[in-house]
């Protein structure tokens, strides 16, 4: 048993739902109890879907149990067959109905249904919700395009003339951003004139799966899901796949490079793009104040690795820690931790995570929904990089990831919760000034924020405090982490007291921590303003 | 999916003579699109302060209450979930102590932790898993500082609001003896409600008044046979049976949902320990004359609309006779997850002879009966409202009525505008 707080993914099925929601044409007869239908909301609610996910519930309960649970699991997938007319089934079961081993497909099967019917095995004690949606799609995909296998030693020849050809593969509903990824990508192929056979799930029908085989070449968006799918196709149809995730300018470019050498065209159309701005702006004067920015990074592997990649490759950050939840790619997230010589956090466990942001200390994070609330917690700005998804992550406007216009985006996303921009400059020249103090908020918040402000200061100040002093449980319930370990507390001397003071509050916390870790390794009982100038000359080395 | 409609069958009313001749109740059985138990951990957490809820389920359930409860749990995470994994079902034996880690380390993290709910689920009961030798070997341990109880919120046995019936019933049993005379108060209230009717039932002269839940473990209400006890909410038939047990007696009621629901109830109160209607009548007038001339603006933005509810918390049958007899709107279809007669006998009598009472639920038939009728406004789950307003109907999410303060007079309006809201953002978008 493990004590979950919050988790990261849902169980296997939900990954299911992904994939069927996604798709046209498909419905899902999931075998599950009364309760399990919340995960409709997901859709309609979180994503603001306008239809109901194709998917039928059994919703059987204790007096089923008793009797016959596989006539009624029968009795959902016929009447399902006969109102949604689909062209193709999925037939599983969710954790409870697992464990009561009805064999949906087999009793799917039974019914001699006029359409393909794909039987899912997701074992919901062992795996979670992006190991679902992959393998969904890899049955499906093995199920639909397998008859057009073409036999072994089969030489892929490309049609002559015509412009090169590959599928997209990835975009799910639920997914973080997917719906403006796809139309960035899109944009990129237009501009080498290639031709997009087909885009799955997101929008595909079975029977465009089954035209998978078609194409040049696959492009893997998003690993998580449909990698295992892509290296099935590679096998089978000979195709090649590009797994470089068009995150970042640097990515992107890659990326293009990539594709257009696959397809045999020049990549230069769609290298210039005017729209580009993020490499200018990473550049500008005012981004000096950028460097070194000491950030985290935790989400799924594939958001939690680009996102490192494009702080310290092209916004000038220093990454401090780097994480997923991705357990299935945490080799991946090893590799990059390598790079920026931090041990790398594998981990599905919330309080884990918590635990290492305390003890970091960084000046941002870059993490999900969950490192928002610990951010929010400590104080830290944060900005979001990943599913689990939360209403906010489906914006009205367009706000993707990927390609040039992605890292626009990013840049724009990931600056602003440390915005202040110039004014940190005049914070830092004029500190102790009457006007720039710890009480007036940054002019962008405006007058109304200046309570607000300093209670955010109070937070981050709050954050030694939580590991010093015991803090009310009711006040601040994960504050008392099990693996910060206490520090020796040293006294201030009052007038080092009132030089700290002066220093700018954004950066009083980390002054305080460095001086407060300086005299503690020096058995410096009293920090004077001496201890506090020592400090600050050692830590600036 | 057993999908014929059973039959028509005529009501068969209980309770204090009174028989209320009702049309036939729709009975269903088919896809029920309804929360499990484990829902009302979301609102039992915030009422029951120094109770924790550690759900023994699956991923699944973890999920579920995370999504369910969105933003609400993020400002102080009292539940959480201790996850069955594949070891534990290789081998049952270590289940129990598995348990017992998993508490040791969540209580030694929460020191301000009085009462532990172990709350099974789907899962743990098709593996029969044994929560309550495991409460009772905790509570041993861990007395007298935490005493550790258990239920099941798991969707194979609960449906929803089903949850706090069973959460308040695993109270009962430990609730102090008690041989005064008092009234009881039974079922989660908003604690600005809660206030309002002690002060009120003080007015009317009713003294000894207990609320169950208590907002604190060590405040629940003494039971026994002087007790007479008041249901707030319509869906606590376990909790009742258990208090009959100790010897506590029903006060059959409506429920405090609107002005003349909130008078009757508080007249059945006093009543119940010999205090006059003329009494009530002059408590509560301020209260009274206050709520009506609110809804009275209500009304006139409600009147002659229609509603249809999908099964959800079953606070329909009490929702319906507000909103028909006070309000004016017109009753399609009243679906609930349950009906329970007994409870629901002042309720049922009231409905008008129109309103189509259905209980259970298949779904894809009743989008068809929904569509069909085309009502103005349409009481759903959150997996259905947005389809539906795409389709052009009006839609309250269900949910909403059970999160928020609804009861008593202060907040017969606010009930109302959660009506009228959406039917006049409606118009304003319209225009």
């Amino acid at each position: 048993m493990q004590l979950t707080l919050w988790t990261y993914e849902g169980p296997p099925h939900i990954g299911a739902m992904r994939i069927a929601t996604a798709m046209r044409g498909l419905h899902y007869v999931l075998h599950a109890p009364q309760g399990d239908t919340y995960a409709d909301l997901l859709f309609t609610m979180i994503e603001r879907r306008d239809r109901r996910p194709p998917v039928t519930y059994t919703t059987f309960q204790a007096r089923d149990l008793g009797g016959d649970t596989a006539e009624l699991f029968k009795t959902a997938v016929r009447e399902a067959f006969e109102r949604f007319q689909p062209q193709a089934l999925i037939v599983g079961a969710s954790c409870t109905a697992e464990l009561i081993q009805d064999d949906p497909g087999g009793l799917a099967d039974a019914l001699n249904l006029p359409v393909p019917v794909v039987p899912l095995e997701l074992p919901a004690y062992q795996r979670k919700e992006n190991w679902g949606a992959s393998e969904t799609l890899y049955q499906l995909v093995r199920k639909l395009a397998g008859p057009s296998v073409p036999p072994p030693g089969t030489s892929r020849e490309r049609a002559a003339g015509g412009p090169a050809r590959c599928n997209i593969l990835g975009p799910t509903a639920l997914g973080f951003r997917h719906r403006d990824d796809l139309r960035e990508v899109r944009d990129l192929l237009q501009r080498l004139g290639i031709e997009v056979k087909v885009i799955a799930p997101l929008d595909a029908t079975p029977s465009d799966l089954a035209r998978l085989g078609e194409a040049d070449f696959n492009i893997v968006l998003y690993p998580e899901v449909a990698l295992l799918t892509a290296q099935w196709l590679q096998r089978n149809f000979g195709q090649p796949l590009v797994r470089t995730v068009p995150i970042g300018v640097r990515a992107t470019q890659e990326f293009i490079r990539e594709v257009a050498a696959l397809a045999s065209v020049d990549p230069q159309p769609a290298l210039d793009d005017p729209r580009s701005r993020s490499s200018w702006y990473a550049r500008s004067v005012d981004s000096t104040y950028l460097t070194g920015k000491r950030v985290f990074v935790f989400g799924d592997a594939t958001h939690a690795v680009a996102a490192a990649r494009v702080v310290s490759q092209e916004f000038g950050f220093t990454v401090v820690g780097i994480g997923t939840y991705s357990r299935e790619f945490a080799r991946e997230v090893r590799d990059a931790a390598k790079l920026y010589g931090v041990e790398p956090l594998i981990t599905d466990d919330y309080l884990e995570v918590e635990a290492r942001v305390a003890e970091l200390q960084p000046e941002l994070v870059l993490g999900t929904q969950m490192e928002r609330h610990i951010a929010k917690r400590l104080g830290i700005p944060c900005a979001l990089i990943s599913a689990p998804m939360h209403v906010q992550d489906f914006p009205a406007r367009h706000a993707p990831q990927m390609g040039f216009e992605g890292a626009n985006v990013l840049f724009d996303t990931w600056v602003h919760p440390l915005m202040m921009g110039l004014e940190e400059h005049l914070l830092t020249m004029f500190r102790g000034d009457f006007e720039f103090h710890d009480g007036a908020a940054p002019s962008h918040l405006g007058h109304g924020a200046a309570r607000h402000a300093a209670a955010a200061v109070d937070a981050s100040e709050a954050v030694t405090a939580a590991v010093t002093a015991a803090v009310p449980a009711s006040a601040a319930p994960t504050a008392t982490l099990p693996s910060a370990a206490p520090i020796v507390v040293t006294d201030w001397a009052p007038d080092a007291r009132k030089e700290l003071q002066k220093i700018p509050f954004f950066v009083r916390g980390k002054a305080r921590r460095n001086t407060e870790r300086f005299a503690a390794e020096r058995g410096v009982a009293l920090i004077t303003v001496e201890t506090l100038y020592d400090a600050k000359a050692h830590f600036s080395r | 999916m057993n999908s014929r409609v059973i039959e028509l069958q005529p009501q068969a009313a209980t309770g204090c003579g009174q028989a209320p001749v009702l049309p036939g109740v729709l009975k269903e059985r088919g896809q029920r699109e309804v929360f499990c138990g484990l829902t009302g951990i979301v609102w039992l957490h915030r009422k029951i302060q120094d109770a924790f809820f550690l759900v023994v389920g699956s991923r699944t359930c973890a999920h579920l209450i995370q999504s369910a409860a969105g933003v609400m749990i993020f400002a102080e995470p009292r539940f959480a979930t201790a996850i069955i994994d594949e070891r534990d079902l290789a081998g049952l034996a270590d289940a129990q102590d598995e348990l017992d880690r998993v508490v040791t380390r969540l209580l030694e993290r929460r020191g301000d932790i009085r009462t532990l709910f172990l709350v099974g689920s789907c899962p743990s009961e098709v593996i029969k898993l044994d929560l309550s030798r495991a409460a009772g070997r905790l509570s041993q341990r861990f007395a007298p500082q935490v005493r550790v109880l258990n239920y099941s919120g798991s969707g194979i046995e609960t449906t929803f609001t089903q949850g706090e019936d069973a959460c308040l019933a695993s109270l009962v049993p430990g609730l102090p003896a008690s041989n005064e005379t008092s009234l009881v108060v039974v079922g989660a209230l908003a604690d600005v409600v809660e206030d309002q009717f002690a002060r009120l039932l003080a007015q009317i002269g009713i003294t000894k008044v207990g609320f169950l839940p208590a907002r604190h473990s060590d405040a629940m209400p003494g039971v026994g046979p002087n007790t007479r006890y008041l249901l707030a909410q319509p869906f606590l038939a376990d909790t009742a049976r258990l208090l009959d047990t100790r010897g506590a007696r029903r006060i059959p009621a409506t429920f405090p949902l609107g002005v003349e629901g909130t008078t009757r109830w508080l007249q059945a109160a006093a009543a119940a320990f010999g205090i006059g209607a003329e009494v009530v009548e002059q408590a509560t007038t301020s209260a009274r004359t206050r709520a009506e001339a609110a809804l009275a603006r209500q009304r006139q933005a409600l009147q002659g609309k229609s509603i249809f509810f999908f099964p959800d918390s079953q606070l329909e049958p009490p929702l319906a006779r507000f909103l028909s007899r006070e309000l004016g709107m017109r009753l399609t279809e009243v679906g609930t997850p349950y009906l329970h007669r007994e409870h629901l006998a002042e309720e049922l009598a009231l409905l008008p002879a129109e309103a189509r009472l259905s209980e259970g639920q298949h779904l894809e038939r009743q989008l068809d009966r929904c569509r069909a009728e085309r009502p103005d406004i349409v009481v759903c789950g959150l997996g259905l409202a947005n389809p539906l307003e795409a389709e052009g109907m009006t839609t309250k999410w269900a949910i909403e009525l059970v999160f928020t303060p609804i009861q008593g007079y202060e907040q017969a309006a606010d009930l109302a505008e959660l009506f009228a809201r959406p039917l006049r953002r409606r118009e304003l978008l319209a225009a």
